[in-house]
């Protein structure tokens, strides 16, 4: 499963992925100033939340390229010939994602903070908790790829399926922020729990996909 | 261990329709088995469940040995030359020296020259040829190709024939689903409008 894990890591960054990501997160947090305006203790307020608003809808971007491609070219069925579980298949899939997603994500962030003008305390708040929702959110899009893998429009209905399901990766990791310790405790249940599912969820919609 | 394929009373059900149904068949080492029937009837369906892709509606399906799928699509990423895109599945294989078989594999489907091109660049014929050189690199007992000869040249025709008859000649069994006549001596042919199910 190192080679699945590896195969989609390098097309995470070759593809042009890793770039598009950190430039959309950064867009996004750029736009808060010009939609609140430039008054610094308002965007040192809420700077941690804009930067989690960001990672959500950053992570929306590569789902479409997530198991779709794959599927329709028969990767899964060469993977299922050769006896793999799909659940692996599907868990290696996150670890893939996870890899090629977090660095460019936790790179933005850091990059917006300083846009952003957060407090160093905040700063390491922030990049703490997306060190551990961002697993959360991998998986969330892998699943999310799966069960829309094929449908028109795939994008949009991503976008309608994945964001309110990390709602609680959201409260949590914002949450965070503020309440320190006990929040970045429940973002790591919530992460672990989505860790947990995806695979599973994910290897049910692909093989729905398959037939 | 030797090869072997028994299909049982299989029925097989598409999007509620039936497409057919007491398919019986056995074919052993060296035997190779010949899928024809018009469009729709369920011949790329009969592979699939042969490859354990899909759970036969009724029956059974008994395999001895690897098997190898090539199907509709090459599984093989756009993105990476030849030789790459083939060794990232002769590793999953799981056998050992995986860039010899990926070499030995192109050189049976005459496709040596092109290792080093993005797969995205081939043409449908190569692309083809690719994929049955996936086939090749897996060392797999049991062949199951979906259409192989489509969009070959008559000389890849040939290759296709040749690869072939090596691979019953080390006691591989193939089982071709093909619209072009391909000179398979000593195959059976099974022609499945013959077990349409009556509308159900």
């Amino acid at each position: 499963m190192i080679a699945l894990i590896l195969r989609d890591l390098r097309r995470g960054y070759t593809g042009g992925g890793a770039t598009l990501t950190l430039g959309f997160f950064l867009l996004v947090a750029i736009l808060f100033p010009f939609a609140i305006g430039p008054d610094a203790k308002l965007l040192a307020r809420v700077g941690g939340g804009v930067i989690w608003a960001a990672a959500l809808l950053a992570a929306l971007l590569p789902v479409e390229r997530l198991i779709g491609p794959d599927l329709e070219t028969g990767v899964f069925d060469q993977l299922a010939v050769r006896g793999h579980p799909l659940p692996i298949v599907a868990a290696a899939k996150i670890a893939g994602h996870w890899l090629a997603f977090a660095p460019p994500v936790m790179g933005a962030a850091l990059l917006s903070a300083a846009l952003l003008g957060l407090p160093g305390k905040t700063i390491v708040a922030v990049l703490a908790g997306l060190a551990i929702g961002t697993p959360g959110l991998a998986a969330l899009a892998v699943a999310t790829g799966a069960l829309t893998a094929g449908l028109r429009g795939a994008g949009a209905i991503a976008g309608l399926v994945l964001l309110p399901l990390a709602i609680p990766l959201l409260i949590f990791g914002a949450g965070a922020i503020e309440g320190g310790m006990g929040g970045l405790k429940l973002l790591g249940a919530v992460s672990l729990l989505l860790l947990a599912g995806a695979p599973f969820v994910s290897a049910a919609a692909i093989r729905i996909g398959m037939e | 261990m030797s090869a072997s394929l028994t299909l049982s009373d299989v029925a097989c059900r598409r999007g509620g329709r039936l497409l057919f149904a007491g398919v019986t068949l056995a074919v052993t080492a060296r035997g190779a088995l010949v899928v024809t029937g018009a469009n729709g009837c369920g011949k790329s369906s009969l592979l699939r469940m042969i490859a354990g892709l899909l759970p036969p509606f009724a029956g059974d399906v008994q395999v001895e040995g690897r098997i190898a799928l090539l199907g509709e699509a090459s599984a093989l990423d756009g993105e990476r030359v030849l030789s790459a895109a083939l060794a990232f599945w002769a590793k999953l294989d799981g056998l050992a020296d995986p860039d010899a078989r990926v070499a030995g594999a192109l050189a049976d489907v005459a496709l040596q020259d092109l290792a080093d091109v993005p797969v995205r660049l081939l043409s449908t014929g190569q692309r083809r040829r690719a994929a049955l050189a996936r086939v090749i690199a897996s060392r797999a007992d049991l062949w199951l190709l979906d259409e192989p000869a489509t969009g070959l040249d008559g000389a890849s025709v040939v290759l296709l024939e040749q690869v072939l008859a090596r691979h019953r000649a080390r006691g591989g069994i193939a089982v071709v689903a093909t619209h072009q006549p391909l000179d398979l001596p000593g195959a059976a042919t099974i022609d499945l409008a013959a077990f349409r199910a009556e509308a159900a």
